[in-house]
């Protein structure tokens, strides 16, 4: 096992994915001579040609529109979205169509393909290069929506996402791309999707987040360790759909919970996660559910950004709130 | 023939725009300006050409590479320093940056960073302007790639429907990041699409300044007459990479040498020795003054302050 980063082991996905299944195609902006502009489709073009691997214009309709009508007539597309922000004319496709296919033709049509994006923060540029819009996709049924935050899931989970019979969107965290390498397993492996994955186990409270948050929340944790409080961290992985299991099963044992995410606060997968504890958990609750996020409001420039998105100190006043009740 | 003066505002609007990139540039390598940054070194005969045609109360909306338009507009280079930096000076507080300067008194509709974006809203200040059966138009930035997004073709058939006083500045600098138009489009003449929705269009030399500006006035007057929309094709190209961290290996050397070697600013010179009979040491001089109104441009936005995290908290809580 070789130790990758987070972008190499996504590269490597798509690579044995290619390798593994002729179906499997790739289209988007800059995806070929270029490689991606985070070099995430990097060597595709070389290995697999122009026929698999397509340079676009510049036309998210059309990349996820013509991805849709590739999915329906026999391949698995994997598209790529410069950026998350830039997705939204093809939204329109994804909303209105992919997410919808199957239903329509009442199970005779299904869509196999991904539309990959980077998401969050991470390069200090602002407004669309930096949101982190999960919940729009989350809202829409028939989408899967799943988000890796180490390079060992983000092969496992793109390579089930590319297996998935239906669309899938899969975020990559993009300050995660080269945070830390890992051991990453040579061979084709999957990781499930609609599984969390208990990042460190513990009494006192459940820290549930996902992507970019993981290492703020396990920053946290090992903060108000030396503090005497154990936290138990989970990471999502799948936002939709959501690892309802293992997060109720951690509040039974812990009573405590904080959401931690970038997006804003207002309507985010944060809610749904608080409002389903509170349906199922309302007796093991010993405080208030607290949810540590973005603010309101779009994502500003460079120095800013450190005051918008959750750092791990905010994550820590939030247990201590919490534990304190 | 043109009158000296006309040719020196010309040369001094290019060569700030490239001193404001180049120095910029060597900002964003220090580490002091974040994100991304598109230059608009090479294509600086585009903007200037094109700001230089309008009337003071025209408009125009610009793109993710917007330095040149804002400064061709008339913005204050200071506060664009400022907004780079993401000071409190800058035009936007500092919130906005590189691709998001808007400047509403010099009639500047803004930035942003969705390519394509502003086609529509520009053709929508079009129909305020005809509505209110004003005499004024919109000039509409935006690059090749931007011409293969689906907006680009509502916009121009909404604009040629509706007669609208907007002039579409396709700045087809040959490339939308890596792709190549020859991979992007069948045919290379982009205009020659606008032709297929009834709307007159040409293309002209982006690097030469007057080229642009004499085929602006014309489409400027056009619209004012109630025969817009125009649209006109400025062929140009990045002297470098897509952005600052874009080393631009793609791009073919023959291909950037040919450009290099109608460098917009050497052009500019060039009518203004030739023409504006001035000699090199007045140019010098002007230069110098560009330069020298830069430094102190950069100096201003160092010492400004940031936005506050009380001045941030206050922003969160609502405007
Ligand atoms: C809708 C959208 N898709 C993708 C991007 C990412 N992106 C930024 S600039 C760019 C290329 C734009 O090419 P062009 O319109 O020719 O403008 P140029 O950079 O040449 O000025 C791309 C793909 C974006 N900003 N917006
Ligand atoms: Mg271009």
């Amino acid at each position: 096992m070789a130790r990758k980063s987070m972008i190499q082991a996504i590269n490597e996905a798509l690579h044995q994915k290619m390798e593994d299944d002729e179906t499997v195609v790739v289209l988007g902006e800059d995806v070929g001579i270029d490689g991606g502009v985070f070099r995430a489709t990097l060597g595709l073009i070389d290995k697999f040609g122009e026929s698999r691997v397509m340079d676009t214009p510049l036309a998210e309709s059309s990349i996820v529109g013509a991805a849709i009508g590739m999915a329906i007539n026999g391949l698995k597309p994997v598209a790529e979205i410069q950026f998350l922000g830039f997705i939204y004319q093809g939204f329109d496709q994804i909303l209105c169509h992919a997410a919808r296919y199957l239903h329509r033709s009442q199970g005779r049509y299904s869509i196999p393909m991904v539309v990959r994006a980077p998401y969050g923060a991470g390069v200090k540029a602002l407004e669309h290069h930096s949101e982190s819009t999960e919940a729009h996709f989350a809202h829409i049924p028939g989408l899967t929506v799943v988000i890796p935050s180490t390079p060992k899931d983000a092969k496992g989970l793109l390579i089930s996402s590319i297996e998935h019979p239906g669309p899938v969107i899969y975020l990559e965290p993009k300050r995660l791309y080269r945070y830390k390498k890992e051991e990453v397993p040579e061979e084709i492996y999957r990781t499930p999707i609609g599984k969390a994955e208990t990042v460190r186990e513990g009494a006192d409270i459940t820290l549930v987040g996902w992507g970019g948050m993981i290492p703020v929340m396990q920053e946290a944790a090992e903060h108000v360790d030396n503090e005497g409080v154990d936290a138990e961290v989970i990471d999502l992985r799948t936002i939709l759909p959501f690892d309802v299991e293992t997060i109720t099963k951690s509040v039974e044992k812990t009573g405590r919970l904080v959401i931690v995410h970038e997006a804003p606060r207002s309507f985010g997968v944060g809610a749904e996660i608080a409002a389903i504890v509170g349906e199922r958990n309302l007796l093991h609750l010993l405080a208030p559910i607290q949810r540590v996020t973005g603010y309101d409001i779009i994502p500003p420039l460079s120095k800013l950004e450190d005051y918008n998105y959750p750092n791990s100190e905010r994550v820590v006043k939030a247990i201590h709130k919490t534990m304190e009740f | 023939m043109y009158e000296k003066d006309f040719l020196k505002q010309l040369f001094h609007k290019i060569y700030t725009i490239r001193i404001f990139e180049t120095e910029c540039i060597k900002l964003y390598r220090q580490g002091l300006i974040r994100g991304y940054f598109h230059p608009y070194v090479g294509e600086e005969a585009t903007a200037v050409g094109v700001c230089s045609a309008l009337a003071e109360d025209d408009y125009i909306i610009s793109t993710h590479r917007g330095h040149g338009h804002c400064i061709a507009r008339g913005a204050q280079i200071d506060r664009m320093v400022a907004e780079l930096l993401g000071k409190k000076t800058g035009y936007c507080s500092g919130l906005g940056g590189s691709m998001h300067i808007a400047d509403v008194q010099a009639g500047n509709l803004g930035a942003n960073g969705i390519v394509g974006g502003g086609i529509p809203i520009g053709v929508g200040a079009a129909l305020g302007i005809s509505i209110r059966k004003e005499k004024k138009v919109v000039a509409i930035f935006f690059s090749d790639g931007a011409a293969n997004n689906g907006v680009f073709a509502e916009s121009l058939n909404l604009a040629a429907i509706w007669n609208l006083p907007a002039i579409f500045l396709l700045e087809n600098n040959h490339y939308a990041v890596s792709t190549p138009i020859e991979q992007s489009s069948r045919n290379q003449n982009l205009y020659e699409r606008a032709t297929g929705y009834g709307v007159h269009a040409l293309a002209v030399d982006g690097n030469n300044v007057i080229e642009v500006f004499e085929q602006t006035k014309d489409a400027r007057q056009m619209c004012i007459k109630g025969k817009g929309p125009v649209l006109i094709e400025a062929k140009t190209y990045r002297h470098g990479g897509h952005h600052v961290n874009d080393p631009g290996a793609y791009m073919p050397k023959d291909r950037l040498d040919y450009f290099k070697s109608k460098d917009p600013v050497t052009i500019a010179k060039k009518h203004l020795k030739e023409q504006g009979k001035m000699s090199e040491s007045e140019i010098e001089k002007i230069e110098k003054e560009v330069e020298t109104t830069m430094e102190r441009a950069i100096d201003f936005a160092k010492e400004s302050p940031e936005l506050s995290f009380a001045e941030f908290n206050q922003m969160v809580m609502g405007y």
